[in-house]
């Protein structure tokens, strides 16, 4: 069989991104123009910001990535882009430039969901093996998600609240540290000796569900009352406990559902996975359970256009294409593509 | 030579291809469009009724703005993209001054309006020159309608207004502007690519990928944060 050579485009936050992968698992270029610098001085990401600067890097960022691979338009299969979630704006500044691009060479193009792209970029990194539970966990998601195969997809659970990042930013902000918050706390809590006791939102018997709204209220409640004490917070003893309640109740309920399901392997996603914390701790339960566990390297964990061309040459085998029409798709909800197997 | 022109800096979409000064091709449509999901099918459609591969574009023209943010921005993007990988030049063109071109009137002021929100308004004043081209009299701008209409009336000069902003404040334009105020046929309030095209002719390539849309407007994010500053906004 021929090589597959995808180009990937990712615009659905602050990262202009493209990459080249060859059959879908082999990183050909992956360029990443972060906005990070911009956005920092309003505290997190003003869209109307982030799609002005998607604006202005969208094509360097596409000619590097093929510059890169070493490839012209014509080597190349397809074209695919995040179609969503994500912000609008943003959104649609990759998946214009990634239509007018495939129909100025000839491609096809296909849409892909940022959360699979996500979970896909294991086959960067160590492959996957099926049936598998990931664990997505980001500033916009908290889900548990069960694949029997390559692209499948099924809920299995969900924040019904937070995110998990969205929880950690927050916490981050109430504790007086920069954005984002959430590389901070991971550090603090790594350095604290100490850790305040907070409660574990565990919800229903059996559920795999999350909730972290009760634990952000429980960290801003313990600042607020340690201040009309009149008492200097130990903010490393809260990013401490803070941290512990929250990876407490992810790899437990990941343990369950792994076992539950039966699966061969484990696979954390998003842009909380890059938290060390997190990573240890999954790993060690996943290795007491005899359970494959497997998370990419930092520069695949958070937002990454290798991660799109993927997912997105599974889909291309699949047969899975878009047309011109294509649209950026903000609230748009995971949905295997592989056929139903019998 | 072929030239394809893209407009949707605002609610109105046209798409054009031009060969050697004649006219292949145009779609034009005044409703609200969804121009993410309906730009790129419309150029796809305009080389298929024109039987005409992508490689065989010689030039591009695009609708800079200013505008909605958004239809600015997607245009933008198609032709940067389409500039860049067909390695063809990129010309951008105002917004304002391709709703102007609309009027062939010679040496009258014409003043293309695109509705701003709250009172406000983008606008230019260009007029047709003895030689045919349109000269532009005052920048594009982000401005109160009221005091826009103040400095014409002081200026006792017919104006004829054109744009969808023109049809959206036409009672106040009588109101202020009186028998000065003159208003465009409604088939001119509408951006035409072929137009666009002909005066893309007339001036100077862009740096492709630097070439971004002219908002006339910084962000408020921006603004706020300039405030907060100690900074003066523009
Ligand atoms: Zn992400």
């Amino acid at each position: 069989m021929n090589d597959i050579h995808i180009l990937g485009i990712e615009t659905s936050c602050d990262e202009t991104a493209a990459s080249v992968v060859k059959n879908g698992c082999e990183i050909l270029s992956n360029v990443v123009a972060s906005q990070i610098d911009n956005q920092k001085k309003f505290g997190g990401v003003v869209p109307e910001v982030a799609s002005r600067l998607h604006v202005e890097q969208i094509t360097l960022v596409i000619e590097e990535a093929l510059e890169q691979a070493g490839l012209s338009p014509d080597a190349l299969d397809a074209v695919a882009v995040t179609e969503g979630p994500g912000l609008v704006g943003a959104l649609l500044i990759g998946v214009n430039a990634a239509k007018a691009f495939a129909f100025a060479n000839g491609l096809p193009i296909i849409g892909v969901h940022h959360i699979a792209g996500h979970v896909y970029a294991n086959r960067l990194d160590s492959g996957m093996e099926f049936p598998l539970v990931a664990l997505i966990i980001s500033g916009g998601h908290t889900e548990l998600v069960y694949m029997e195969q390559d692209g499948s997809f099924e809920l299995i659970g969900e924040t019904r609240d937070d995110a998990a990042g969205e929880a950690y930013d927050k916490v981050a902000r109430v504790l007086g540290l920069p954005y984002p918050g959430g590389p901070h706390i991971d550090r603090l809590a790594h350095e604290s000796e100490g850790a305040v006791e907070f409660p574990r939102a565990r919800l229903e018997e059996g559920s795999f569900d999350f909730s972290f709204s009760g634990l952000k209220s429980a960290v801003i409640n313990h600042v607020h009352n340690v201040r009309q004490k009149g008492q200097e917070i130990d903010t490393a003893s809260v990013a401490a406990g803070f941290q512990e309640s929250v990876i407490d109740v992810v790899v437990e309920k990941t343990v369950r559902a792994a076992k539950e399901k039966g699966v061969r392997q484990v696979i954390a996603a998003g842009g909380v996975s890059a938290n060390k914390g997190l990573r240890a701790a999954l790993g060690k339960a996943m290795e007491r359970e005899g359970i494959r566990f497997s998370v990419p390297p930092l520069n695949l964990c958070t937002d990454n256009a290798a991660m799109i061309a993927a997912a997105g040459t599974s889909m291309f085998k699949a047969g899975v294409r878009s047309d011109m029409a294509l649209n950026g798709r903000p609230g748009m909800e995971l949905q295997s593509w592989a056929k139903k197997s019998i | 030579m072929i030239w394809l022109g893209l407009d949707t800096a605002n609610a109105p979409l046209s798409a054009a291809l031009v060969k050697d000064g004649e006219l292949l091709v145009e779609l034009n449509s005044a409703m609200g469009l969804n121009h993410s999901a309906g730009a790129m099918p419309a150029v796809e459609e305009l080389f298929k009724r024109a039987g005409i591969r992508p490689a065989e574009l010689d030039a591009i023209a695009v609708s800079e703005g200013p505008g909605s943010y958004t239809g600015v921005r997607i245009g933008v993007t198609i032709a940067k993209t389409l500039a860049w990988t067909l390695d063809k030049p990129l010309t951008g063109v105002s917004s304002l001054r391709v709703l102007a071109s609309n009027i062939f009137t010679y040496g009258v002021t014409i003043c293309p309006l695109i509705d701003a929100r709250r009172g406000n308004v983008y606008a230019g004043l260009y007029r047709r020159g003895e030689d045919g081209k349109l000269e532009c009299l005052m920048e594009d701008r982000h401005m109160a309608l009221s005091d826009l209409l103040m400095q014409l009336k002081k200026q006792r000069n017919p104006v004829v207004f054109v744009g969808e902003g023109a049809r959206k404040h036409e009672e106040l334009l009588k109101e202020m502007l009186g028998e000065l105020g003159r208003r465009a046929h409604f088939t001119q309030d509408l951006p035409r690519a072929s137009l666009l095209i002909t005066e893309a002719m007339q001036a100077e390539t862009s740096a492709v990928h630097s070439f971004v849309p002219e908002y006339r407007r910084i962000t408020e994010a921006e603004a706020n944060w300039q405030k907060a500053n100690g900074k003066e906004a523009e």
